[in-house]
């Protein structure tokens, strides 16, 4: 085990995935010269060149079509959005194209491509830079949908997700980049589609992915010095949701949160607490409630962001409301 | 043009299109074919010309009026018909239809029905030949509303600048669905937007197969020559309605039948009938030939069965190990 950076276990993917198949390459803006936005992809245009490293400009709707025409033919592409915001440009190519041609040609082209980049509020980043977009993609039959919360979820699944045949969205977070975790020197993939809980307890459920799985390990730590043990249910992904970690743990609890980053409608949350009532509606001992992001496009000032994103203590005060607990 | 074999070979591909998208229509009306049905009637030789120019390696990219494209290109019509109905048998086994065929074996990627979205698509097939050193050209079909469109721009802008072995085959049919060329482009000289990325661009006769055909073998032959991307607008005319849906209410018939006299068969047709490459008999016999295979196209998907619907699912992601 070593202590790496989520940003670093991002790059060791790209770069053992590129060194495994030559097939694969990256595509984006920013990724060679600057070397990432973000630094994601630092070191990787001098090892493979910039045949592989592509720098493009700011057309994400160009490079995103691009990707996956090459797709088409066999090469494994990784496109890179500086955010997801942005990837908006580009979503003709990923719901119209990518997610459907496997389909409409009667599995006679799949395409075997990443789109990935940081998706969620950072700090202070206000309403266009700001937005969790997973339950957009999500909605997609075609797409499979990755939010990893730690470094060492990160490399496994990208891993996966450049080996998957299909097109996998991948989500990351500019909050994670710089957080630390332990993972495996040896090589090791985290197979798409599989929960983990990162924490255990039998008082209730808190289901969460991505960022938010971060946010929901410290609430069971704090809940656990109250003397209330929670489960924590990373999902990592989220289509094809692991409905059966979700089940097994509801059904041990008997109550459940539901945390996630983005909006309330419409959201993963919703989806989420569909799955707990067809599946766990005799075992529930209280409703289920989402802790989300309030319905309004993210402010910039800084108590106004506070008050608009789900955190520590809103959790906390949900994990007590569905224990009928005081706060 | 001289009096070739080649000049027989073309006038019978168009009459091979055009006979077969009338009997589609036909079937639209016994509802045999549902859906969007858009006929390329009218528009032939663009597509016959093109493709002359084209190697077995070489990929083409169209669009959702593409029955002509797949025909040219040598897909077999009785899965292009059995697509048509909904077929187990057709190109994608029913998933596709009209708008979505597609075919590994030709390199034909669709089939491909919002507008400008196959742009892109090209100029990444063209990226990924150049990246596996294939020295072939993709050759993308679109028509005069896609230019308005931000993908062909973007697209044409990474080709350029990256070289790619694109021939943008711009079909100039004058309307957008119901909207004049003049009611949508700043610019009604195409050619010129896509010379403004530096990329060799001129407008050709696109009723006169002959010229399609030198044409395309001029680009293509630069293309191949590593001189990067070309593009062509080739001026035509969609004689018959936008779709099955649609009225024709935004044109006169005047000017229908102004282009009508240029009806890219007859201008062929006197042509090779002047030089004595073909006579009554030949044209019948052209006739006879494409009425029998079309006739056993409807009759193979008439009598082909329906995907299952336990099928219904699959194809949605591909499960293969890689």
């Amino acid at each position: 085990m070593s202590t790496v950076t989520y940003r670093d276990a991002l790059n060791q993917a790209l770069k053992e995935e590129m060194q495994r198949d030559d097939r694969v390459f990256l595509m984006g803006e920013e990724v060679g010269v600057y070397q990432g936005a973000y630094k994601v992809s630092k070191g990787l245009l001098q090892e493979f060149g910039e045949m592989r490293v592509v720098d493009t400009p700011i057309t994400e709707l160009g490079f995103a079509g691009i990707g996956v025409g090459a797709a088409m033919v066999g090469l494994r592409p990784v496109i890179e959005f500086m955010t997801w915001n942005f990837a908006l440009l580009a979503i003709d190519q990923v719901v119209n194209a990518a997610a459907k041609l496997l389909y409409m040609s009667g599995g006679q082209f799949n395409i075997p491509i990443v789109f990935r980049g940081p998706n969620g509020a950072a700090l202070q980043l206000s309403a266009q830079h700001s937005q969790a977009f997973e339950s957009w993609l999500a909605h997609i039959p075609g797409l499979k949908v990755v939010s990893p919360g730690t470094p060492r979820d990160a490399k496994g699944l990208l891993k996966s997700a450049i080996r998957d045949d299909n097109p996998v969205v991948f989500f990351e977070g500019e909050m994670l980049y710089n957080t630390k975790g332990d993972v495996p020197d040896e090589e090791y993939v985290i197979p798409i589609g599989q929960a983990e809980l990162k924490r255990e307890g039998d008082h209730c459920t808190i289901v969460t992915y991505g960022k938010s799985a971060l946010m929901a390990v410290q609430v069971a730590d704090q809940l656990e010095k109250d003397g209330i043990r929670v489960d924590v249910v990373d999902l990592r992904t989220i289509r094809p949701m692991d409905v059966a970690a979700i089940t097994a743990s509801v059904r041990k609890t008997n109550r459940a949160v539901v945390l996630e980053e983005g909006w309330e409608v419409c959201g993963v949350g919703a989806q989420i607490v569909d799955h707990i009532q067809r599946d766990c509606f005799d075992d529930l001992d209280a409703p289920v409630i989402r802790v989300h992001q309030a319905d309004v496009p993210m402010p910039y000032a800084k108590n106004l962001e506070r008050a608009a994103k789900p955190d520590v203590a809103k959790t906390i005060a949900a994990v007590k409301k569905v224990m009928y607990l005081p706060d | 043009m001289s009096p070739t074999a080649n000049g027989v070979a073309l006038l019978r591909a168009m009459i091979r299109i055009r006979r077969f998208e009338e009997r589609c229509a036909e079937l639209y009306q016994e509802e045999k074919i549902r859906g969007f049905l858009h006929l390329y009637i009218g528009e032939e030789a663009i597509a016959v010309g093109v493709m002359q120019s084209l190697t077995p390696e070489d990929a083409i990219v169209a669009t959702y009026r593409e029955h002509g494209h797949a025909l040219a290109r040598g897909i077999d019509m009785n899965r292009v018909m059995a697509e048509m109905y909904g077929k187990a048998t057709g190109t994608s086994g029913g998933r596709g239809g009209s708008m979505h065929l597609f075919d590994a074996k030709t390199r034909f990627f669709g089939g491909n029905a919002i507008v400008g979205g196959h742009l892109p698509l090209a100029a990444g097939l063209a990226l990924a030949d150049r990246m596996q050193g294939r020295g072939v050209v993709t050759a993308c079909f679109f028509g005069d509303g896609a230019v308005a469109e931000g993908e062909f721009h973007e697209t044409l802008n990474l080709a350029a600048l990256w070289q790619l072995p694109v021939l943008f085959c711009c079909e100039n049919n004058r309307y957008a669905m119901g909207t004049a060329l003049e009611r949508a482009q700043s610019e009604t000289e195409l050619a010129l937007k896509a010379a403004s990325y530096r990329i060799p661009a001129w407008p050709v006769d696109g009723m006169d197969v002959v010229a399609v055909e030198g044409a395309a073998r001029r680009a293509t032959g630069a293309i191949r020559a590593g001189e990067g991307p070309h593009f062509i607008e080739f001026r035509t005319y969609r004689f018959r309605a936008h779709s099955m849906f649609d009225p024709d209410l935004y044109r006169s018939k005047g000017e229908v039948e102004t282009w009508r006299r240029r009806d890219p068969i007859t201008l062929l047709t006197d042509r090779l009938r002047g030089e004595g490459a073909v006579d009554d008999a030949a044209l019948e016999g052209i006739e006879r030939e494409v009425a029998a295979e079309i006739d056993a196209a409807a009759a193979f998907a008439e009598s082909s069965e329906w995907e299952p619907v336990e099928t219904l699912a699959r194809h949605v992601t591909s499960e293969a190990p890689s």
